[in-house]
Parts: C-alpha cells; sequence; structure tokens
C-alpha cells in the first residue's frame, strides 16, 4: 500500500472491511495525530453496531487464550470478530514485546477475524491512549464483536468498563485468598466472571469463594442482576460456549431493560472527559515555555496554587481549540 | 504523539530454535519500538495476515533451520498478493554468503546474520524505516 495516504481517503475502504485500510487507520487511531482527527470523527459516526466486550484480569490468568477460544466459537455463529489486545509499554524505553498473537495462533488469521495489537504506552486503567478510537475503526468496518483484552491488571485499574458494553473478568484459579477478591473494585465492575484454568483442582474452590463474595457485594453495589460466575478450561475447550452465551445474554439484558442506551452514554460521557483531559495536557505541554510560563513562573514561586493554577489554564486555552 | 516503530518478529516453520529471535525482540524493545511476537511454527501466510494486521513497519524472519531460500520468497511473493510490499522484510539468522545476496536481490532489504551486535540491528532498522518514508 501506498505511503502517506491521507486518513480521509481511507474512510470508505475501512467501511468496506478492506484489511490493509483498516490496519493503517488503526495505527493512525493509535498515533492520536491531528490529521485523522476528522477521518476518525467519520468513522466513530460509522460505528456503533458492534457488541464491545472487555476481558481483563490479572497477568497469567489466560485472557488471550481465552479470547481466542471465543473468537472460534463466535465463528462458528457466523460473526465476525475484532480484537484490540493491549501489552505494558515498558517504563524505561517506551518499548514493548506484543506477545498476545502467540495464545490466538490460527484463529487470528480467519478471513472474519481482525486482531491488533496495541502498546499501553504508560497509560494506567489497563488500556492504551487510542484504545477506543480503534475499537470504532473496527465497528465501522462491520465486525460484530469486538473484544477489548486488557493489560493484565491488579485491583483496582477498571478503566475497560469506560470502553465495554460487557465487561468480563478473569480469575485464575489459587492466586489468594477470598479477601483478594472483596479488597478489589475488579468485583464489581464484572457483567460476567470466569474462573479460568478450571482444570486445575483449586478451580471450583475459586468459584465458591467468588460466589459467595458476589453474595455479599450484589446489594451493596446496588446491582439487581446477578453476575454468573463460569468455569472455563482452554485446555479441555470446556465452558467456552457456556460464555459465549452469557456474553450473550448480557447483551440482550442491556437491551431489554433498556440500559443500554445508558451505558453507550456513559461510555460518550466519559471519553469526552478522557479526550478533553489530555488536550489540556497537551496544550500546557505545547505552551509551557511561551502562553503558560507566567504561570509556570508562579507555580515554582509559589505565588499561585495548582488549583488555581488549573482555573487559569482551563480559561486560557478554552476559546483556543474549538473546532 | 510520535508513532513508535513496529516490528513484527516471526518463526516460521519446522525451527524450534527462538532464542536468538527473543533476544532480539528484547533488542528492539528497549531501542522504543513495539515489537509483536508471533511465536514459533507459523506458515508463511499466519505471519504475513499477521503483518498486514498489524501494520507494521518492518517483518523480522529468523531461520535457523536452512529453509530461507524457501520461505523467504514465499513471503515476498505474499506480501504483494497482498498490497504490502511496503513491509520492510530482513532476515536474521545462519545462512551462506550466497544465498543472502540472492534474497537482497529478490527483495529482503537486510540479512542480520549470527554475529550482528545488538546496536547495529536497531541501527538497521531505524535506517531502513527512515529510507522508506511515511507510511
Amino acid at each position: 500500500m501506498q505511503g502517506g495516504l491521507p486518513s480521509l481517503e481511507l474512510v470508505e475502504r475501512v467501511c468496506s472491511g478492506e484489511r490493509r485500510a483498516v490496519a493503517r487507520m488503526l495505527s493512525r487511531a493509535e498515533a492520536g495525530g491531528e490529521e485523522a482527527r476528522e477521518a476518525l470523527d467519520l468513522l466513530y459516526r460509522r460505528a456503533g453496531r458492534a457488541h464491545v466486550v472487555g476481558m481483563t484480569g490479572v497477568p497469567g490468568s489466560g485472557k488471550s487464550t481465552l479470547v481466542a477460544k471465543l473468537i472460534a466459537a463466535a465463528l462458528a455463529a457466523g460473526r465476525r470478530i475484532g480484537v484490540v489486545a493491549i501489552d505494558p509499554s515498558s517504563p524505561f524505553s517506551g518499548g514493548a514485546i506484543l506477545g498476545d498473537r502467540i495464545r490466538m495462533g490460527e484463529v487470528s488469521g480467519h478471513p472474519a477475524v481482525f486482531v491488533r495489537s496495541m502498546a499501553s504506552r504508560g497509560a494506567l486503567g489497563g488500556l492504551a491512549p487510542g484504545t477506543l478510537e480503534a475499537v470504532d475503526v473496527l465497528d465501522a468496518a462491520g465486525y460484530d464483536m469486538v473484544f477489548v483484552e486488557t493489560v493484565g491488571v491488579g485491583q483496582d485499574e477498571v478503566d475497560v468498563v469506560r470502553a465495554a458494553h460487557t465487561t468480563v473478568v478473569v480469575s485464575a484459579p489459587g492466586l489468594g485468598d477470598d479477601i483478594q477478591a472483596i479488597k478489589a473494585g475488579i468485583l464489581e465492575i464484572a457483567d460476567v466472571h470466569v474462573v479460568s484454568k478450571g482444570d486445575k483442582p483449586e478451580a471450583d474452590r475459586t468459584v465458591t469463594d467468588l460466589k459467595a463474595m458476589l453474595g455479599l457485594a450484589l446489594p451493596a453495589a446496588g446491582l439487581k442482576r446477578p453476575v454468573p460466575v463460569i468455569k472455563t478450561s482452554s485446555a479441555r475447550g470446556e465452558g467456552i460456549g457456556e460464555l459465549l452465551a452469557a456474553i450473550d445474554a448480557h447483551r440482550d439484558h442491556l437491551v431489554a431493560s433498556g440500559e443500554y442506551q445508558g451505558r453507550r452514554q456513559a461510555i460518550r460521557e466519559r471519553r469526552t472527559l478522557k479526550a478533553a483531559e489530555q488536550i489540556l495536557h497537551e496544550e500546557f505541554e505545547r505552551h509551557r515555555q511561551g502562553r503558560m510560563a507566567d504561570l509556570v513562573a508562579e507555580l515554582a514561586a509559589g505565588t499561585l496554587s495548582p488549583q488555581t493554577a488549573a482555573r487559569r489554564l482551563v480559561a486560557r486555552i478554552g476559546t483556543e481549540i474549538v473546532p | 504523539m510520535a508513532e513508535a516503530i513496529r516490528v513484527i518478529v516471526a518463526k516460521v516453520g519446522l525451527d524450534g530454535h527462538d532464542r536468538g529471535v527473543k533476544i532480539v525482540a528484547r533488542t528492539l524493545r528497549d531501542a522504543g519500538m513495539d515489537v509483536i511476537y508471533t511465536g514459533l511454527h507459523r506458515t508463511p501466510e499466519e505471519v504475513v495476515e499477521a503483518a498486514v494486521q498489524e501494520d507494521v513497519d518492518v517483518l523480522g524472519v529468523s531461520i535457523l533451520s536452512g529453509a530461507h531460500m524457501t520461505v523467504f520468497p514465499r513471503l515476498l511473493k505474499l506480501l504483494a498478493e497482498r498490497d504490502a510490499e511496503d513491509v520492510i522484510v530482513v532476515g536474521g539468522g545462519v545462512m551462506p554468503e550466497g544465498d543472502v545476496a540472492q534474497l537482497k536481490a529478490l527483495g529482503v532489504k537486510e540479512v542480520l546474520l549470527q554475529d550482528t551486535p545488538p546496536e547495529a540491528i536497531v541501527a538497521t532498522i531505524r535506517r531502513l524505516v527512515a529510507e522508506r518514508g511515511p507510511k
């Protein structure tokens, strides 16, 4: 493919599902440059049909392998599947080794599947900058389901709920007692819980613990719907169909209850705030030697508090970046 | 945000020697690149499809099995079929010098043999990407 093609010229090719164009547009979404903004806006408006499923859990819990199995099951049902798989960037060099494809094996080469690896670039919360725009691109390209596989997260990095309609939390057996589960905010974000590696003897215990903790957490979190806990074994291919059915059932529940619109609107609003934060950050960095120099100097001299400086920063930038 | 150079490193066919490719992956990561590793025993079709989906700048294939004169022509042909000739193909491993010249004539941009120091690998990748121009 020719280099340096304007992003706007890629839009129709993305919507017709042309793989090279989709791939290039994903690179532009990830880079987040000004050149691609209008094209990404157009694609955003063409998106909105895909069921976006977040997959999160601690490192090594088996997320990638499980996604590969889910893809195979969804393909058998005739669907087209997109995946955005995020791995951590090195905090030292900024580089990254993206290894999620290793587990995806041959399904990632299927004509109805598109898998894209992304580096976290230091973003916390399990997602990468540009992840949500990448999901829009795959959605506009006609993928029915888009899986977002987060960086292995710990206990409170739960940004995936900002992106997904359905959040699946994967727990591996034998990684800690039941107190780990109640500590973590990750318990409450799940629409579906998975206990992976179900062929291990400790898995049943983990399922029991999780169900018990959910029983305590549900009323407190104000959740009405019981959250399913599904035991899977990727090695034996067990529980995969059940998991796909639970993911579908959650989407059906969102649609039937009217929560779907609310959740989508919440995602839009969070994205807006996130983008606003990023604009402030970039504008401050760009102008710190120039128009922001007096703010920086006053902060250094201790004559201005960060709270007041922040208000002035917002006021100064406010009128200048309106499209 | 500047775009990081994206490299896919792959092992093709019946070749289980992945220590070298892992060291190369690590070296490139430490130079700030995004490195996608495919794992062992991939087919040329799988590797090219992954390179297309990942929109990589560079496809690096390590071959220690002696199958390089079969694998590289196949990869180049598949890339051309997929409108992906702009992907820079780099070979690595152990191979005779005569073969290296032939592979370069076919379109492999560079072949980095077993004694290449890590800095030279990084410098070569950066040079090839700079020479190609904008993606």
